[in-house]
C-alpha cells in the first residue's frame, strides 16, 4: 500500500462576468500509507474542494492527485467515502447498506455476510443488522456508514465532516471509535472537520488551509490521536500541550476569520 | 391519571369527542394544526343526517322523483341492475371496463412516461428536447384532446385507453423527473465511491430514490384517469359506467344515474384507500431519506 501524493494542485472556478475563483492554488501534500490526518480551515479554505478532488468526484484544474501509482482520474472503490449525514441507502436496512459494495462488486453472499456481521461488531451495532436505517439516531447512522466504508476495504478513507451533524456527546463517542478504527484496519484516513479540538484530537498530523486563495498554511505532527488510543479522551484534552495548541490553532483560524469579514467579499 | 379531566376512553378517542392527555393541556390550539382530531363524530352524523333527509324526503314526497330518485326506488333499481344489468350487459361488466380502461391508460403511461421521466432527469439532451412537448401538454386537460382522437382512432377501445394514456403519460413523467432530479448527491457520490458502476448507480440507487415519487405520481394518475374515464365514456361509448349514466339519462331514469354516481364516487375512493395501502407497503421509506 502506498500513501496519497497531491502535486500542485490548484483549482480555479471560472463564471462568465465574474473574477476566477482560486478555491485552492498550488497545493502539495504527501500522505503517508497508515497516516490519519485531519484537515481544518476557515469556510472557503478549499478543505472540501481538496477531499473532492482526492475523491475524484473533481478534475483540478493544474497538477495531479496519486495513489498506488496511478493519477486520480474518477472515484474508485480504493478511496471510501464517509458524509457528513444523508449518503445512506433508506430503502436498504442497515446490512444491506454495509453490504452494498461487496454486492456491487459481486462477491460471493457467504463472505459478504460474515464480513457485516464482523464490522457490526466492530462499530457497535450488532443486532441491529436487520433495522432500518431511517429509525437509527444520528449516531447510529454514521456507524453505519464508517462500518459501509470499511466492507469494502478501501486504501484510503476520506471523511467530510463524518461528525458534524452530531451532539456533543454522541460525538466524543464517535471520535473514539474512529481512532480504534484507524488502529485495528490501519487505514490511510483523511478527515476533514471544522472543529479545531476534534482536528487536533483525531489528527497524528493536523493541516491548517488559509482561504483566497485556498492553500496549505500549517503542517503539525501531533502526539494525540496516539494518547487517544490508550488514555482516557478526556485527559488527552485537558493536558497542557493540548490546550496550548488548540489555542494557538484557535487564534490563527480566528485571524483568518477577521481576514475574511475585513476583506469583505464574503463567500 | 391526568389532573385535569378524566381518562378519555378509546371509543371517545376514535370518534374524536376527546382528546389525548397531552393536546388537552395546550392552551393554544387554534392554529395548532396537530391539536385538531379526525372529528369522526361529525363525519358519521352528516352521513346519517343525509341518509336520513334522503329517507324522509322519500317518504313524504318532498321532490319530484324527475330530479331525485325516492330511495326505496333506488334500491329496487340497484337490485334490478345487479341481477339484469344494464342495456342487456351486466352491472360488474360496465363497472371492470371502465376500471380495465383505467388501469391500462396508467399502466401504459407509466410504461412511457417514467423511461421519459428518467431521460429527461439525467441527461441535457433529453430534458431539452422533451421539455417544451412536457410542460406544454401537461396543462391541457384531457378532455380536450377528446374531438381530436376522434377524428385520429373513431370511438373504438383504442381511442380511449389512447386517451387516458396521455392522460397519466405528463403526470408519469414530471413525477419519474423529479424523483430523478431530487436523489441527493452524497447519495450517489458514495455509492460510486463504493465501486458501483453507472448502471448500478442507476439500478441501486436513483430507482429506489426515486420510487416514492414515481408512487405518488401512479396515485395521481389513477384519480385523474378516473376522472376523464367517465367523462369520456359521457362523450362516447356504449360501455362503462360513464355511458351508462348517460344512456341513463336520455331515458330519464334517474335512479339509474343516481346509482351510476354513487358507483363513481365509491370507486375513486377506493382505488385511492388501494393506492395508499400498496404505498405503505412498497415504499415505506418515503420521507425519510
Amino acid at each position: 500500500m502506498d500513501g496519497i501524493h497531491i502535486d500542485n494542485v490548484s483549482m480555479t472556478f471560472t463564471l462568465p462576468g465574474a473574477a476566477d475563483i482560486h478555491a485552492l492554488k498550488d497545493v502539495s501534500l504527501e500522505i503517508g500509507a497508515g497516516e490519519i490526518v485531519t484537515v481544518l480551515g476557515p469556510s472557503g479554505c478549499g478543505k472540501t474542494t481538496l477531499l473532492n478532488i482526492i475523491a475524484g468526484f473533481l478534475s483540478p484544474t493544474r497538477g495531479a492527485v496519486r495513489l498506488n501509482g496511478h493519477e486520480v482520474r474518477g472515484p474508485d472503490a480504493e478511496r471510501g467515502m464517509v458524509f457528513q449525514q444523508g449518503a445512506l441507502f433508506e430503502w436498504l436496512n442497515v446490512e444491506r447498506n454495509i453490504a452494498f459494495g461487496p454486492n456491487m462488486a459481486g462477491r460471493p453472499r457467504a463472505e459478504t455476510r460474515a464480513k457485516v456481521e464482523n464490522l457490526l461488531n466492530l462499530v457497535g451495532l450488532a443486532g441491529f443488522g436487520e433495522k432500518p436505517v431511517y429509525q437509527l439516531s444520528g449516531g447510529m447512522q454514521q456507524r453505519v456508514a464508517l462500518a459501509r466504508c470499511l466492507a469494502n476495504d478501501p486504501d484510503v478513507i476520506l471523511m467530510d465532516e463524518p461528525l458534524g451533524a452530531l451532539d456533543a456527546l454522541t460525538r466524543e463517542k464517535m471520535q473514539g471509535l474512529i481512532l480504534k478504527l484507524w488502529q485495528e484496519t490501519g487505514k490511510t484516513i483523511l478527515l476533514i472537520t471544522h472543529s479545531v479540538e476534534e482536528a487536533l484530537f483525531l489528527g497524528s498530523r493536523l493541516i491548517v488551509m488559509a482561504p483566497r486563495p485556498g492553500r496549505i498554511e500549517k503542517d503539525y505532527r501531533l502526539p494525540f490521536a496516539e494518547r487517544g488510543l490508550t488514555q482516557d479522551p478526556r485527559e488527552v484534552k485537558s493536558s497542557t500541550d493540548y490546550v496550548e495548541r488548540r489555542e494557538e490553532i484557535l487564534s490563527m483560524i480566528w485571524s483568518m476569520e477577521e481576514e475574511i469579514m475585513a476583506g469583505g467579499t464574503g463567500e | 391519571m391526568a389532573e385535569n379531566g378524566k381518562r378519555p376512553s378509546a371509543l371517545m378517542m376514535w370518534l374524536g369527542l376527546a382528546d389525548n392527555a397531552f393536546t388537552r393541556q395546550k392552551t393554544v390550539k387554534f392554529g395548532d394544526a396537530s391539536a385538531v382530531n379526525s372529528g369522526r363524530f361529525y363525519s358519521i352524523a352528516v352521513v346519517v343526517v343525509l341518509f336520513t333527509l334522503w329517507t324522509l324526503s322519500s317518504i313524504f314526497g318532498w321532490v319530484e322523483p324527475f330530479f331525485w330518485p325516492p330511495l326505496d326506488g333506488t334500491v329496487e333499481r340497484a337490485a334490478k341492475l345487479i341481477n339484469e344489468g344494464f342495456r342487456n350487459v351486466a352491472l360488474w361488466e360496465h363497472v371492470w371496463i371502465s376500471v380495465y380502461r383505467v388501469i391500462s391508460g396508467v399502466l401504459l403511461g407509466a410504461l412511457v412516461g417514467i423511461p421519459l421521466g428518467f431521460a429527461m432527469g439525467l441527461s441535457s439532451i433529453a430534458r431539452g428536447l422533451f421539455d417544451p412537448i412536457v410542460e406544454f401538454m401537461r396543462p391541457i386537460p384531457p378532455l380536450a384532446l377528446i374531438p381530436l382522437i376522434i377524428l385520429w382512432f373513431g370511438i373504438d377501445e383504442t381511442a380511449k385507453i389512447f386517451l387516458l394514456f396521455l392522460a397519466s403519460l405528463f403526470i408519469m413523467t414530471i413525477a419519474a423527473r423529479s424523483g430523478v432530479s431530487s436523489v441527493k448527491i452524497s447519495k450517489v457520490h458514495a455509492a460510486y465511491s463504493l465501486g458501483a458502476s453507472r448502471i448500478q448507480i442507476l439500478r441501486h440507487v436513483i430507482l429506489p430514490n426515486t420510487l416514492p415519487e414515481i408512487f405518488t405520481g401512479i396515485r395521481t394518475a389513477m384519480g385523474v384517469c378516473w376522472g376523464t374515464v367517465v367523462a369520456a365514456e359521457l362523450v362516447a361509448a356504449d360501455r362503462g359506467v360513464g355511458s351508462m349514466i348517460m344512456i341513463a339519462k336520455n331515458f330519464l331514469q334517474t335512479d339509474t344515474v343516481v346509482i351510476g354516481i354513487l358507483i363513481i364516487g365509491a370507486i375513486g375512493y377506493a382505488i385511492e384507500m388501494v393506492m395508499r395501502w400498496l404505498e405503505r407497503l412498497l415504499v415505506p421509506w418515503k420521507g425519510k431519506g
